[in-house]
């Protein structure tokens, strides 16, 4: 396991609101073309910089579409 | 430690009571509800309240709170949460009560309910999730649509002028004595939200500690209706609707208040029974009436004031002294006397499914528009006893047994006209072979309790029972 924090988008859970890509400090996440199983372009992570801030977590609203890990 | 931040299990994995997408919630993409819905299950993961949760569901876009959680829920009419809540709280005194309402629900057409659940300190916890609109209807204007704020029904915005002021809920019940503790938070930003999760957490232990009532006004961000974009809208609430709606812990008598007891005590049948002098006769049989078929309709109907809701009423209460499934449903008008008046009484061997009677077995018709109304309705085999002393034209497309019965008369010799429905008693008792005479005296005995009313009431109970007889 890794010693740094990690972040993943659940592709199919996301709906696209993009409020984790506006409050993420490290411009981790962001929206893509990828069109997921809802219809929506789902957010990806585009960089390995994640501080687990956890802001992306605490207003995504939806459940289970970002797990944080924090070693 | 790692610590992870992921689904709560105090969600279903699969939304399997959603028809469809189970994977996902219905709400649209940046809505406040799932962020609080994600606090409220992870606080009750942490404190591990999971299986003690119950919740109370609203109508309004919070409706499907049951597809979410797995945890006992209950659906209430629009606005009724919070007292159905209350008799949640009640009846599961170790349960952790949560009524989940929105602006429209709580704040319009509940806001009594909720005040009065507030001002009795019941044990629960609120969430009164404010978006300033009705959002599931389409953004109509609510209680708490801000001043200038448009929406479909108020399409050039809100006006004090036309209609009042935004409704601070937090603020009164801040107001009110019982609650102990009322605060405003949001779900727009993560700072927010970290502010949000520790006051949800408090509400949480208060009620883990049975320490009463907790209400929670959660703004929250409804970018469809208010047309804004998620950005936007969570901004919007920092800049303009939590000026209206400051954030804050309004009261806070956590550490003043004690544990609340309200057990329910479970009361044995025989109590009530007992308390309402209907003590069980150890004599009486299992033995029940003798029908022809399984269950038989009766529509009893006349103007009001001929007792035709009573004669129902002590057809179904014979019958039940018999053993007897029964049901009784009355139609009248608003009038005292005078009007028509209907009661439909099923009786039956088995469980019965509707009370509604649309073709009697046996109809008994007082005036003459009943028998007009309901007579062709009687099928063949069935039996329709008329008032004669009323009814002088009778309907030619009548397909069942048709008895005159001089009701109203036999009354009148009996003591008072008011007996007429009791005169119809004696004679279906008799005719259908339905109870015995001895069983219908005492019956009447114990229903007049008066000895000059039960004199006349057994005279023409009597009456009736003899036209029967001598046919």
């Amino acid at each position: 396991m890794s010693d740094k924090p990690s972040v993943t988008v659940h592709a199919d859970l996301c709906k696209a609101c993009g409020l984790c890509i506006i409050h993420c400090p490290k411009g981790t996440l962001v929206a893509s073309d990828k069109i997921n199983v809802l219809g929506y372009p789902t957010t990806v992570v585009a960089n390995d910089d994640c501080i687990g801030c956890a802001n992306c977590y605490l207003i995504c609203p939806e459940p289970g579409a970002i797990t944080l890990v924090k070693p | 430690m790692a610590k992870v931040y992921e689904k709560s299990p105090a969600f279903f994995d699969t939304f399997e009571r959603k028809p469809s997408m189970q994977k996902t919630t219905h709400y649209c993409p940046g809505c406040g509800h799932g962020t609080l819905n994600k606090i409220i299950a992870d606080q009750l993961t942490e404190l591990g309240l999971q299986d003690k949760a119950i919740f109370v569901g609203p109508v309004g876009c919070g409706v499907f709170i049951y597809y979410y959680f797995e945890s006992a829920a209950v659906s209430a009419a629009h606005g009724r949460a919070s007292a159905v809540a209350t008799g949640v709280s009640r009846a599961n005194p170790d349960g952790v009560t949560i009524s989940y309402q929105g602006d429209g629900d709580l704040a319009a057409i509940g806001t009594s309910n909720a005040i009065h659940a507030a001002n009795r300190g019941e044990n629960m916890i609120v969430f009164f999730v404010n978006n300033n609109t009705y959002g599931m209807t389409g953004g109509q204007l609510a209680p708490t649509t801000l001043i200038d704020q448009t929406s479909t029904t108020s399409p050039t915005g809100r006006t004090v002028k036309n209609d009042g002021y935004p409704l601070r809920m937090a603020e009164m019940m801040a107001g009110l004595e019982a609650p102990t503790l009322v605060a405003r938070v949001g779900v727009n930003s993560p700072r927010n939200v970290r502010q949000a999760i520790k006051v949800i957490k408090k509400g949480l232990e208060i009620q883990r500690d049975k320490k009463g009532y907790v209400f929670i006004e959660v703004l929250s961000q409804c970018p469809t209706n208010w047309k804004k974009d998620t950005k936007e809208a969570c901004e919007w609430i920092d800049d303009v609707v939590s000026k209206q709606y400051p954030f804050g812990v309004f009261k806070d008598m956590t550490d003043e208040r004690d544990a609340v007891e309200r057990r329910c005590e479970r009361v044995e049948f025989s109590a009530i029974a007992k308390q309402l002098g209907l003590e069980a006769d150890d004599s009486s049989s299992d033995a029940q009436i003798d029908m022809d078929k399984d269950a038989t309709q009766f529509k009893f109907a006349g103007f009001g004031g001929q007792g035709v809701l009573s004669l129902g009423m002590m057809m179904a209460q014979l019958s039940m002294q018999h053993n007897m499934e029964v049901t009784w449903l009355p139609s009248y008008g608003p009038e005292m006397r005078g009007g028509v008046a209907n009661s439909s009484v099923v009786v039956s061997k088995n469980t019965i499914g509707s009370p509604v009677v649309e073709l009697p077995d046996v109809l008994v018709a007082l005036n003459r528009p009943s028998l007009e109304k309901f007579g062709p309705l009687v099928p063949e085999g069935g039996m329709i006893i008329y008032n004669s002393s009323l009814i002088d034209q009778v309907p030619a497309d009548l397909k069942g047994s048709v008895f005159a019965l001089p009701a109203t008369e036999l009354a009148t010799e009996a003591g008072t006209a008011k007996a007429a429905n009791v005169v119809v008693l004696g004679f279906i008792a008799r005719k259908a072979a339905m109870f015995k005479l001895a069983d219908l005296e005492a019956f009447l005995t114990e229903t007049f309790k008066k000895p000059a009313l039960v004199e006349t009431n057994i005279k023409a109970l009597r009456a009736g029972w003899e036209v029967a007889e001598n046919l």
